[in-house]
């Protein structure tokens, strides 16, 4: 079994450590080829014999071969079905592996797409001595060139390789190899516009007399240096979403927040980077504007840039206000992903206008602009360089007509990165094949709960079925509770829809009539749902006096222990209400039980503690009408919230609740995994060996965070609690909220916080990615400013009524 | 950013080998002529030397005292420390040795008398046990001390779904599961067996096979040295035939 390996010793030297890595050499490795009759022809060989070929510069049939940087800065051409029987070297990978996760996992999915031909092959090239490990690399890419080369010449099959280096390529023709940049021999494909426009610009020397000059990026030893020594911190820039000209970083180690301010300090970091931030001298310490500032849409002024930091830098700010302010000096690593946008087209460049707001325009060359300009498009950044005012990239595809609702969706689930496309091959045979039927290798694990009466019931305002509920009066005079959740969630297969199957993830509590806990324990579950209720009817079926089905009195049983366990939790001094109340139970239980059997790697929800700086807003608003608010802790808010009515006002109460939510930090969630490992605890599942291993869970934690935080922002706009130009309003009549931009004076003169005012609304459609709700102030009236009312009849079926706060 | 690939999705490990393949071992019997026995193995980059010898003693009346004395150079890791014999790991390490070789080697026929092995490190690269046992065997058959069979140890672990066999040092410190087998290879019989870090009982059984196929493999290469030792002595004697 043991093959004869020769092996080599690789020593690095880091420190005092030295370590020793031996390397066994194969020789059993295929070149995965058809048309090979020398290698091993039962391992994978998807290299076709005869691949399809529309280059005009290698007429012969061919396999590509690219270097590291073509993969990493092209592989919107590479992946396109243009593009096929590509050999990806070892060393590429490996490369591509350590410089951008989100380029490696893209290069895996077409590794592993059967109708892309790509094959990996290892290569193995000892560094010779005073070769830079950037040389030996590209040395290794030319030797595995040389070695297809070599290997199917007997086949008149050809191997081209494909580089952007003019050194690495000029030393590839000199060894007599096929060697073309991957622009000269995509441009020289057939019918090949399209592919044309996704070639990335980097290193294409594209330079606009843009007139500007950013300051020079550090690079990346000079910033190690520099955060050693304490000169530059390193943190995560998140760009306003206000105020295309400011931006804050958030420091790794600690909580601290740097701001950033005005074009040459933000010096062309982009939203999600990491970066090395210098602190300016405590003199220039600034503030965020509270401005909203939106980049001007009209001509594109190549000396603004020099004026507008100008004219942020007049602002005079007050000592209190200043914040610690910085500068960037370097980026340690890009964030960049694909962007949505809209292209503004004009004669020479193209400027698209990303639908995120805290991206800069992307400037891109397309010959297909005319037929874009109707189109939601994704593009990629390639380059920032110095002299230009956009970041340069390059167009990845369409998306569809602006406005049809399929592109809206798509839009905005790439925007806030909720992953939809088509799940590759491998997920997919996981899935059971539809028609689905339950079958007994199913039930092997399960508790058959089919024959109760189970209902679910939404929170206002969810789509997601995902809890189920049910409740019954056992022999011995106590409640029995059901909780159930689906086991994945989302998707047809998975959500708690009524009268079919589905399988469950279930937690059985016997309580008695005082909501006191007797038992609990946990069952994997096939439910069959008889009602899924929204939360209105089924507050009317528990009113309703003539209905006394099961589902009925299941409700009624809920609401009872819901009251009870809600007055329980709150006299501990917690604010939360109904069916969250029965959620919040079962992950109470869910969490001790987790707990319990895997300490290391069991995952919490925690509430943090929101610091008190943020209910701010609320305690100064509830103010302005002679309330206090205690936000000492959870229990102290709540009761202040209870005691703060407006006998005459009822809407005061509701927003000032609005307020006090927005203000809490909503925390983070992680079902899935809480429930795999709940399953594993009640042996109902293999574990997964992923799951207990502590880092993985720590990365996947991270991955549910981030994308819990997305979906919510996907799910509701944010609202900015701290501009001091405009007034948020609240109009009950629709479930809308919106906000007015006024003028300083005007909130000053009226101080309107809680007022009743009458507005006219509509929808501005000037920018067609934001589509805003316009809202034109009528009453009271401010001359100059409020607008004369539209239609009489609207106020007649009663006026909407409307409430302002600063 | 991404940490260390542990097993590629072609099914290569870091070092180069597939999953089912032992690092290249070399190893010689005889090192020594002061001692009774020893050998000196190297599996990879472990690099193992054992010696034996043989005292009279007074404690035990019906077998013999097995011994063990088990150290690491100063120099065997990349850090370069200071390693007390009777530090926690070395102590610990001796006594699974002695334990082990006191269930092979036939102790009743020497009553009245001691074995010490002497097994010391002189480079690590993870299976530290496993080397130690395997060079001490080849050491005890040096002696001429009747064993039931040869003692034979390998590691493995569970990576991406895969049992790998024969974990190296950077494998060994992933914080992967870890399971270590001695066995008696002819019979299959488990005499050693230390599991270290969580592993999914379902799982448990695979890795533990793929541990005891590796000790047979590890037989086959010590037990060809074995032979070829024994010719070469041979024939140095003029003993063939
Ligand atoms: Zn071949």
């Amino acid at each position: 079994m043991l093959t004869t390996k020769t092996f080599i010793k690789k020593t690095k030297k880091g420190g005092i450590l030295k370590i020793v890595r031996e390397h066994y050499l194969r020789d059993d490795i295929t070149c995965g080829s058809e048309i090979c009759e020398k290698c091993d022809n039962k391992s994978a060989r998807p290299l076709q014999e005869n691949p399809v070929n529309k280059s005009d510069v290698c007429k012969s049939p061919h396999y590509l071969i690219p270097d590291t940087n073509v993969v990493l800065h092209q592989i919107d051409v590479l992946e396109d079905s243009a593009i096929q029987n590509v050999i990806i070297l070892q060393t590429v990978l490996d490369e591509v592996r350590h410089r951008s996760a989100p380029g490696y996992k893209r290069l895996k999915d077409a590794l592993y797409n059967p109708d892309k031909h790509f094959y990996t092959f290892y290569t193995y090239v000892e560094r010779q001595p005073g070769e830079t490990a950037n040389d030996r690399n590209d040395r290794a890419i030319r030797e595995g060139v040389k070695w297809y080369h070599n290997h199917l010449s007997s086949k008149k099959m050809s191997v081209v390789l494909v580089t952007n280096d003019a050194e690495n390529k000029r030393k590839a023709s000199e060894e007599g190899l096929n060697v073309f940049t991957i622009h000269e021999y995509v441009k020289s494909l057939r019918d090949s516009s399209s592919l044309v426009d996704r070639l990335a610009q980097s290193g294409q020397n594209v330079s606009y007399r843009d007139k500007v000059e950013f300051p020079e990026h550090l690079s990346l030893s000079v910033i190690q240096k520099g955060i050693k020594s304490g000169k530059y911190v390193q943190g995560s820039y998140m760009a306003s979403r206000e105020n295309y000209l400011e931006a804050y970083v958030s420091v790794h180690d600690g909580d601290k927040m740097i701001f950033i301010q005005g074009h040459m300090n933000l010096n062309r970091a982009i939203h999600s980077d990491i970066v090395a931030v210098e602190m300016l001298p405590e003199d220039e310490w600034s503030c965020p504007s509270s401005l909203v500032l939106e980049e001007k849409e009209e001509k594109v002024d190549e000396e603004n840039i020099e004026m507008e930091d100008e004219k942020v830098k007049k602002r005079k700010i007050p000592k209190e206000l200043q914040q610690p302010t910085g500068r960037i000096v370097g980026i340690i690593k890009r964030n960049w992903r694909q962007y949505c946008g809209i292209i503004r087209p004009s004669t020479t460049r193209h400027l698209v206008i990303p639908a995120e707001r805290r991206i800069p325009r992307i400037r891109i060359e397309t010959r297909q602009a005319a037929d874009l300009a109707s189109q939601r498009i994704v593009v990629a950044i390639d380059s920032w360089p110095r002299n230009s005012r956009y970041p340069n990239g390059h167009f990845v595809k369409k998306l569809g007509t602006i406005g049809d609702k399929e592109t809206e969706n798509e839009v905005l689930l790439l925007e806030h990165d909720v992953p939809h496309s088509n799940f590759s091959e491998a997920v997919l045979s996981c899935l059971p094949k539809l028609p689905w039927v339950i079958t007994e290798e199913d039930m092997k694990h399960r508790q058959d709960l089919r024959h109760i009466d189970v209902c679910s019931v939404d929170p206002p305002g969810c789509t997601d079925i995902d809890d189920a509920l049910h409740c019954r009066e056992l022999e011995n005079g106590n409640l029995e509770r059901i909780d159930m959740v689906p086991e994945l969630l989302s998707s047809n297969l998975c959500s708690l829809r009524c009268d079919v199957d589905r399988f469950a993830f279930s937690t059985l509590w016997e309580m008695t009539h005082d909501a006191e806990v007797v038992k609990v324990w946990f069952t994997k579950s096939v439910i069959f749902s008889r009602a899924s209720l929204t939360y209105a009817e089924a507050q009317m079926r528990i009113d309703d006096k003539s209905m006394n089905d099961n589902i009925t009195k299941s409700l009624r049983h809920l609401n009872k222990l819901a009251k009870i366990l809600k007055r329980n939790r709150i006299s501990n001094g917690e604010t939360n209400s109904m069916v969250e109340e029965f959620m919040l139970l079962a992950n109470v239980y869910t969490a001790k039980k987790t707990l319990e059997e895997f300490p290391d790697c069991a995952m919490l929800r925690r509430h943090p503690s929101p610091p008190p700086s943020n209910f701010d807003p609320l305690i100064k608003a509830a103010e302005s009408k002679g309330f206090k608010m205690d936000v000492s802790c959870g229990k102290a808010l709540a009761d202040s919230l209870e005691k703060a009515v407006i006998p005459a006002d009822p809407y005061f109460n509701t927003m000032l609740r609005i307020m006090a939510t927005r203000c809490m930090m909503q925390a983070v969630y992680s079902d899935i995994i809480v429930h795999r490992l709940l399953a594993v605890c009640i042996g109902a599942d293999a574990s997964y060996p992923s799951l207990t291993d502590k880092h993985k869970t720590q990365t996947l934690c991270n991955n549910l965070n981030y994308r819990h935080k997305m979906a919510q922002y996907a799910g509701r706009a944010s609202v900015n609690l701290h501009t001091h130009n405009a007034l948020q309003i609240l109009i009950p009549k629709y479930g809308l909220e919106g906000t007015l931009r006024v003028h300083r004076h005007v909130v000053k003169q009226y101080s309107p916080v809680f007022h009743r005012v009458i507005v006219q609304i509509s929808i501005d459609q000037s920018n067609v990615q934001h589509l805003k709700l316009s809202i034109k102030l009528v009453e009271p009236v401010i001359p100059g400013f409020s607008v004369a009312p539209a239609k009489k009849e609207e106020e007649e079926d009663g006026p909407p009524r409307k409430k302002v706060k600063t | 950013m991404a940490g260390l690939e542990l097993l590629s999705d072609q099914g290569f490990r870091i070092d180069g080998r597939r999953v089912h393949e032992l690092r290249k071992i070399q190893c010689r019997l005889g090192v020594f002529s002061q001692a009774d026995g020893s050998a000196y193995i190297e599996q990879g980059n472990t690099k193992v030397l054992a010696a034996i010898r043989g005292s009279k003693q007074k404690t035990l009346h019906d077998k013999v005292l097995v011994n063990c004395q088990y150290s690491m150079a100063t120099f065997s890791t990349g850090e370069r420390k200071r390693r007390p014999r009777g530090d926690r790991k070395s102590q610990e390490m001796t006594m699974h040795l002695r334990q082990t070789f006191d269930a092979a080697i036939l102790t009743n026929l020497y009553p009245r008398s001691q074995i010490d092995i002497f097994v010391e490190v002189l480079q690590s690269d993870g299976g530290n046990y496993c080397a130690s046992v395997n060079a001490a065997t080849l050491a005890l058959i040096d002696a001429g001390i009747p064993l039931k069979d040869y003692v034979c140890a390998c590691s493995a672990s569970f990576v991406n779904d895969s049992p790998i066999v024969d974990i190296n040092y950077l494998e060994e410190s992933s914080g992967k599961p870890e399971i270590i087998v001695a066995t008696l290879p002819k019979s299959e019989q488990i005499v050693f067996l230390e599991m270290n870090s969580r592993l999914h009982e379902d799982n448990l059984s695979k890795v533990v096979d793929t541990a005891v196929k590796g000790c047979k493999d590890v037989y086959q290469i010590l037990d060809t040295a074995v032979r070829d030792h024994v010719s070469q002595v041979a024939t140095v004697h003029g003993w063939e035939n």
